[in-house]
């Protein structure tokens, strides 16, 4: 039993390891400017890498050439083979003088696995901000509530009890609908970190108040509190230290909830503008049903958010606790 | 009981009035309104008569007053959109949304007690295969589940991908069947992460509850594994998976927005979704009361299912 929650903790923490370090290191991993097109290869299928010319040669790729624009048909052009350029202008690797498509291209001919590795930077980034936000919120929130009790403490008790039974998908397309539809993509990080906040704080101040509320009792508050400690201090440097634990787990909690919010706002059309290469923009060309059954490429993005959300479930379920969000 | 009873239906009703007024609220308050859905092209004296129509020129509480006033009586004003009285297009919807939730909730149900039964008294092969599918499936938001489930039919032909219903069906008098076929696609991507996180909760209790004093009693008497299992421990753990019942819903809720909207199921939170574009004041209102009445339903189910599965419960109150 020890030994299958200490391999899936492992796991988890390999695969998270793998996906933020692939995000930040972004520029240097990716072949392809996110943003380029290549105007004649829209949805062209993943560039196969070769090793075999008339013997072992250096990995190389041959060009895509349209054959049907109308049936997505490509070929290679056997005779413009490129050697991969490995460590050249900034980059692991890349195609040298054909475009290197690891995973295909998107409908305006841009490089899927390289928008899947930017993505990821602004995704997780949004999710990690807007966790932090929450937990920050949640615990002031929660702390105040449990260490100052009365009206307060009923006041921000029932607006949490509220807030937890709505349903978050809702309640964030209602708030992000009342603002305009077409906003610059740095305005849509703010006004998305700061509404995930505001849904996400309440199950944070839950928790933070029931121990706080257990800790006031405790004799090492009641002799700070005999010293003399103002209940500023009392908080901050006694109640909430206790909850920190619980916090450290919400955190880990909400991201993935967090990075699957942003993408089904954008999937709807109501998150970042297509341009911006996000896990959920990207989603939006998965959205042709029939397109996307000839090309499972479109779908990268998807098992990105997945491994998301499977390498937190396994960090944070062998810590003890079952992976169970309903929520989100 | 009844007081319990009382209670909670109090809070439903405030949580109807409070979702409707507030969704009615933020709506006025939005920059622009639903005359930008007549187009440039449109005339001063055609945005003014919409704007009239729709109250849009009084002020914000005589609106929301006569709005409330009518709301009681059932009536929910009309909808921009679609021209139509609101109440009708919003109850078609939730319908639709309620279909999809409940045959959700029942797969999630069966599957996930079930399965969590085996886990949680097992082990083995089947046992950890099942463990691991149902780890995989709980990382697997319905996004996921009902993207991947359409690539699956348009690939295998297996579903009708998306819709509620096709045409040549209707005309032919087969409505039912063909609703029918369309239904498992949205319907187990929406019970898919549920039922995963049902057989965890279930597998869990389980197994704790296999340790406990009375079952190996039960067990030294000579009861057999089978019905040690069935009749003695299960009872007592499944208030593990009701217990969760009321966030369940609100989740499915949650979660059918993204499966209606990738399997083009005529839901509500299609509907919310095209209202909340077009700035549709009295359907963005209808759907978020329609909604909160739904959701505050599945609660009070959840409520009583939990009194039914935990005799401490039921007691207590």
């Amino acid at each position: 039993m020890n030994g299958r929650m200490d391999a899936m903790r492992r796991a988890g923490a390999v695969m998270l390891t793998f996906l933020v370090v692939s995000a930040i290191a972004a520029p240097w991993l990716a072949p392809n400017d996110p943003e380029q097109r290549f105007g004649d290869l829209m949805y062209a299928p993943p560039t196969r890498i070769h090793i075999w010319r008339d013997g072992i040669a250096p990995p190389f790729i041959y060009p895509q050439r349209v054959v049907s624009r109308i049936e997505r048909r490509f070929d290679e052009d056997r005779l413009h083979p490129a050697t991969l350029a490995w460590f050249t202008d900034g980059r692991l690797v890349s195609g040298g003088d054909a475009p290197l498509l690891l995973l295909g291209a998107d409908s305006y001919g841009r490089d899927v696995f390289s928008r899947v590795l930017y993505g990821g930077r602004i995704s997780l980034t949004l999710a990690l901000a807007a966790a932090m936000c929450a937990v920050f919120l949640g615990a002031v929130l929660g702390g105040f509530a449990g260490y100052a009790g009365g009206w307060l403490d009923g006041a921000i008790s029932r607006s949490s009890e509220l807030l937890l039974v709505l349903p978050t998908m809702y309640v964030v397309l209602t708030l992000r609908a009342m603002l305009p539809m077409v906003l610059a993509a740095s305005t849509v990080f703010a006004l998305l970190t700061a509404i995930f906040a505001a849904l996400g704080w309440p199950i944070v101040a839950r928790g933070t108040r029931a121990i706080v509320l257990a800790e006031r009792e405790r004799e090492y508050v009641e002799a700070a509190r005999a010293v003399g400690a103002s209940p500023a201090r009392l908080l901050l440097r006694h109640l909430l230290p206790a909850t920190s634990g619980f916090l450290a787990t919400q955190m880990t909690l909400l991201v993935p909830a967090f990075v699957l919010a942003e993408a089904t706002l954008s999937y709807v059309g109501f998150g970042f503008p297509p341009t911006t290469a996000t896990w959920g923009t990207m989603l939006l060309d998965a959205a042709n049903v029939s397109l996307v059954a000839d090309l499972p490429w479109l779908l990268a993005p998807a098992a990105a958010i997945f491994l998301t959300v499977l390498a937190i479930n396994l960090l944070v379920q062998a810590t003890g606790r079952p992976p169970v969000q309903l929520e989100g | 009981m009844v007081r319990f009873l009382a209670r909670r239906l109090v809070f439903c009703a405030v949580l109807v009035v409070i979702a409707a007024s507030g969704a009615l609220l933020l709506t006025r308050l939005a920059p622009g309104d639903l005359t930008t859905n007549l187009g440039p092209l449109a005339t001063a004296r055609q945005i003014a008569d919409a704007r009239a129509r729709f109250s849009l020129d009084r002020s914000i509480a005589a609106q929301l007053g006569d709005w409330a006033a009518s709301a009681v009586r059932f009536d929910f004003g009309e909808s921009f959109l679609y021209q139509r009285p609101v109440a009708p297009l919003v109850l078609q919807a939730a319908g639709n949304t309620a279909v999809l939730a409940i045959v959700a909730l029942a797969l999630a149900t069966i599957a996930g007690i079930g399965l969590g039964i085996v886990t949680g008294s097992r082990r083995g092969v089947l046992a950890g295969l099942i463990r691991t599918g149902s780890m995989a499936a709980v990382s697997l938001p319905s996004l996921l589940t009902s993207l991947a489930l359409l690539f699956v039919a348009a690939r295998t032909g297996w579903f009708p991908v998306g819709g509620m219903s096709s045409i040549d069906a209707a005309l032919s008098g087969q409505r039912w069947a063909d609703i029918a076929s369309h239904l498992p696609l949205p319907a187990i991507a929406l019970a898919l992460p549920v039922a995963a996180a049902f057989e965890r909760l279930q597998s869990a209790a389980l197994a704790e509850q296999i340790h406990q004093p009375f079952v190996l009693a039960a067990a030294a008497r000579g009861v057999p594994a089978r019905r040690l299992v069935l009749r003695h421990a299960w009872p007592a753990s499944v208030k593990a998976v009701t217990a969760v019942y009321g966030l369940a819903v609100g989740s499915l809720l949650s979660g059918s927005f993204a499966v209606e909207f990738v399997t083009a199921w005529p839901g509500l939170g299609r509907l919310t979704y095209e209202a909340l574009r077009a700035r549709d004041i009295y359907l963005v209102a209808g759907c978020a009361a329609v909604g909160a009445a739904v959701l505050s339903l599945g609660m009070l189910l959840g409520d009583v299912l939990l009194a039914l599965s935990d005799p401490r419960v039921r007691d207590a109150r």
